[in-house]
């Protein structure tokens, strides 16, 4: 896969439907969120005051972050509330292998 | 002496011709023989029986007392078994016989019975009366396998109601198309989806050849040569017209009484109104008609022949909560135009059919929002060509009161009564009518089907100069209803989870405001026996912390009306220094706060001190303040330790709306502030005051008085009962200042203190079931619910930083 990096993080039944799980991989912190039918992950943090987002309700293909309610599109990591902010969560593409989830990480840049 | 009319049938044709008939002047002395043992009930409602939404006693349109007050005899549990023409008298199976100067057959109809083989066994039941629907809820219960043979409007309404009574239904129906006679196939397709979403199987274009067993059912056989086990078999393949007395009566019959526009039979001593009357070659199954048909028969029976009946645009309505489903006139496409819209996704399906630019007929499955415009462009053959563009979606409309004001006086508002905006007009000006209940009770506008209730409000909310609307704000975008009727849906539709209900009457995804909420009412409503769902809580009640502005948590261990002891603050001040606490704090609540504990410390850190959860994160018990009452205090005149530790330790581990907070003071000093708590005991020579909604938060509000009363068990009962109402009365948080204010102390006293025995001792029952199953939440840290609850997951493959 161009450009990503894919690491086998960990048993999808490790993280119960709806919620979500964070991992540390190469000093990220990743949010993993189980929908049923796919994961999604995106940074842990909430751009807002920095809040847990794997600690937030999952609602449909959204998270709300449970410090003050920020609410983002898994998909994009676009803001959805407050209306008015753009600030965006990096997102990281997943797969399922074997029962495994996998994440992509940007490649990294050998100097 | 007046004529002598006898009504033969006590149901809603036979009552409904009667009422019009009484609204002319008296001319009959009125016998009326019913064969059910009940007086007149909404037939129509039976499925709302069967689901548990209404009782029994809610469907009655006619109690006893209205049967003495005109004068009518009445005979229930007596079936007329003859008619003598001639003698002109009825004969009932008691042998009475009675003489009539005019007869009316209001006989109704029948469940048609198809010919299977072994309808006689036990198990095979049909569903036309109100002990019909008794016997079909005793004999349902969980893992009772229930077999409907017919997917019309009653074998859904009948499977839907025999599945939430517990039971595993199968519906067999021999059309490829579930509710042929109202739907098209593409109506039918959705309408088939919603079924089985609900769980309840349905079998297309198949027959039932027998019914199997060895003298009670146990199972049935189909035409593909597939069996299907069974405990129960309900029959629902249609109706016939009770037509028996007819022929005996002489007049002339063919599937039903023959009846001409003036209701008349072919005889002038006998009239027939309803469901076993054909008119214009139809026999009808519905309710619209019998109103209309009363109304013209009244007339002519009372010497006031001149209005007719022309017929009726049928419609019908399937009355299973969350599946809507609507049909009217003619739908077919054959020589008419048809529009559509459709979307998969939302189970949204919607056709209209025009004819020379005027509405034929509609189907609605998913949306009915529009069913009410529809059924006036049925009845008042308007021109549409104007309106083409917003046949399926109407322009918004420019003010609220514009959808009413539009109507003509001479409009349907309610299509089974049928009361006009007129009559409705009429009533709120000449009768002082302010409210839907008076609405109701004036003009019967909305106690058939109840699909007009929006339409009466709009024009109560119009006209009536002293209209209060009962503001109910709905649940969230997610699941549009007021949370009242969210109770009664959980409730009666017997759900358990959240995803459930999300699923069956919402945009199956939810929010942060409606999940808690939900998760709050079905562990209240069940009692706690629900299915939890923990991705439906907010992070607190995950890990049972309350999560800080780091994504650290706080500890408070409970201490029982604020009294702890050496060992138990040693081994707090242990576990701070073992697990480097940032922060160690006094709360205001009377208990010691651990602040910026790590999450996956949480368990070793309740198992180290060894202490049950404070649960100063949940919208529940909180605690119970109390000051030092009798043992040391000078003035103290009652012991509120001892009742405030009692107090806490049977409310403790309960959710509630929103987080409930209490105290218990020995004397008026009121040393710990019970009269601005949730639920305040104060003591005084003698008793105890039990105060109820008082705050000291965002609002500061003194609590009402509950009640006064002599012993401390008497205290702690009186603030169980209001516990509990608040619990199952309140919103989804609303604290208890804004409950009691919203509702006033008076109705709270009558429906807790003052409640009648039975009312008293249900809230005190639910309230020890919830309690019986409610733990330590905290003992999660040794057993989690699910082994990464409080751990960071650990990649299995290591990332170089």
């Amino acid at each position: 896969m161009n450009g990503h990096h894919w690491v086998r993080v960990t048993p999808c039944d490790s993280i119960p439907l709806r919620e979500g799980r964070v991992v540390t991989l190469g000093g990220r912190d990743i949010a993993i969120f189980n929908l049923g039918d796919r994961f999604m992950a995106t940074d842990n943090q909430c751009p807002h005051e920095g809040g847990p987002l794997c600690d937030g309700i999952v609602a449909g293909d959204s998270v709300v972050c449970p410090l003050h309610a920020w609410k983002f599109k898994l998909e994009t990591g676009a803001v959805e509330r407050p209306a008015s902010k753009h600030e965006c969560l990096v997102t990281y593409p997943t797969r399922i292998e074997d029962g495994i989830v996998v994440l992509g990480l940007p490649e990294i840049s050998t100097p | 002496m007046r004529t002598r009319l006898v009504v033969v049938g006590n149901g809603m044709a036979g009552m409904a011709c009667v009422e019009a008939i009484l609204k002319y002047a008296p001319c009959f002395d009125i016998t009326v023989f019913g064969d059910e043992t009940h007086v007149n009930y909404n037939r129509v409602m039976l499925s709302s029986v069967l689901a548990g939404e209404k009782a029994a006693d809610d469907i009655v349109i006619n109690p006893l007392e209205w049967y003495q007050q005109r004068n009518i005899q009445l005979h229930v549990g007596v079936r007329v078994v003859d008619v003598d023409p001639v003698a002109k008298t009825v004969t009932g199976n008691d042998g009475r016989v009675t003489p009539y100067d005019t007869l009316l057959l209001a006989t109704g109809s029948s469940a048609w019975m198809p010919r299977i083989e072994g309808l006689d066994k036990d198990g095979v039941l049909v569903f036309r009366t109100l002990d019909d629907t008794r016997e079909l809820i005793r004999r349902s219960g969980p893992a009772t396998k229930a077999v409907v043979i017919g997917g019309g409007l009653l074998g859904l309404e009948a499977a839907r109601g025999l599945q939430v009574q517990g039971c595993d239904v199968t519906v067999v129906h021999l059309m490829p198309t579930l509710m042929e006679r109202q739907l098209d196939p593409d109506g039918g397709h959705y309408l088939m989806g919603k079924m089985e979403e609900l769980g309840i199987h349905v079998l297309l274009g198949r027959t039932t050849v027998a019914v199997l067993g060895n003298g009670h059912v146990e199972g049935v056989a189909l035409s593909d040569d597939s069996c299907l086990e069974a405990d129960l078999v309900v029959v629902a393949a249609g109706i016939r017209p009770n037509v028996e007395l007819a022929h005996k009566a002489g007049v002339a019959v063919n599937r039903g009484v023959l009846v001409n526009d003036y209701m008349e039979t072919s005889s002038p001593d006998v009239f027939a109104v309803g469901e076993c009357v054909e008119h214009r070659g139809v026999c009808y199954g519905l309710l619209a008609p019998l109103f209309e048909q009363g109304k013209v028969l009244a007339a002519t029976i009372t010497g006031n022949k001149g209005p007719t009946y022309t017929g009726t645009v049928q419609a019908a309505k399937l009355k299973i909560m969350g599946v809507d489903v609507f049909s009217a006139g003619d739908w077919s496409e054959q020589h008419a135009e048809p529009v559509r819209y459709e979307d998969r996704a939302l189970g949204i399906y919607k056709k209209l059919t025009l004819r020379d630019g005027k509405l034929a007929g509609a189907i609605l499955v998913g949306d009915i929002s529009d069913s009410h415009r529809y059924m006036e462009w049925l009845r008042t053959g308007v021109d549409l060509t104007d309106q083409r563009r917003h046949l399926l979606f109407p322009p918004p409309a420019a003010d609220v009161g514009l959808d009413v004001a539009e109507m003509a006086d001479g409009a349907t508002v309610c299509g089974c009564v049928g009361v006009t905006k007129g009559a409705i007009i009429s009533a709120i000006h000449d009768q002082g009518v302010n409210t839907l209940s008076q609405l109701k009770e004036a003009t019967r506008a909305s106690t058939g089907c109840g699909s007009c209730t929006n339409l009466c409000q709009d024009l109560l909310r119009a006209v009536a100069p002293e209209f209060e609307e009962e503001v109910k704000k709905v649940m969230c975008g997610c699941l549009p209803f007021a949370e009242d009727r969210l109770r009664d849906i959980l409730k009666s539709q017997r759900l358990k989870s959240v995803q459930e209900v999300l699923e069956i009457y919402g945009n199956g995804q939810g929010c942060e405001v409606c999940k808690p909420a939900l998760s709050y009412m079905l562990d209240m409503l069940w009692c706690g026996d629900h299915d939890e769902d923990r991705s439906a809580r907010f992070i607190n009640d995950r890990v049972h912390a309350n999560i800080q502005k780091d994504g650290t948590f706080s500890v408070i261990p409970r201490i029982r009306g604020g009294v702890t002891t050496p060992d138990e603050l040693r081994r707090i001040a242990d576990v701070a220094d073992k697990y480097h606490v940032p922060m160690v704090k006094i709360t205001g609540s009377q208990r010691i706060d651990l602040l910026g504990v790590r999450k996956e410390d949480l368990p070793k850190v309740w198992a180290d001190l060894d202490m049950p959860s404070g649960q100063a994160y949940t919208k529940g018990v909180r605690m119970v303040k109390t000051c030092v009452g009798t043992d040391f205090c000078r003035f103290g005149t009652q012991d509120s330790t001892a009742i405030g530790i009692e107090l806490e330790r049977r409310f403790e581990q309960l959710f509630t709306p929103h987080k409930v907070k209490m105290a218990a003071v020995g004397c008026p000093r009121n040393c710990a502030e019970a009269t601005v708590k949730d639920i305040g005991l104060v003591g005084q020579e003698g008793g105890w005051q039990v105060v109820v909604g008082g705050a000291a938060g965002k609002s500061v509000r003194k609590a009402d008085l509950l009640t006064t009363v002599e012993t401390s068990e008497a205290a702690l009962e009186a603030s169980e009962l209001f516990f509990q109402y608040y619990r199952e009365s309140a919103n989804y948080l609303e604290r208890t200042y804004d409950f009691v204010e919203r509702l006033g102390i008076e109705k709270v006293r009558k429906e807790t203190v003052y409640a009648p025995d039975a009312v008293r001792q249900g809230l005190r029952d639910r309230f020890s079931r919830s309690k019986a199953r409610a733990v330590d939440p905290w003992l999660e840290g040794r057993e989690p619910k699910h082994p990464t609850q409080f751990i960071p997951i650990q990649s299995l493959e290591k990332v170089r930083a």
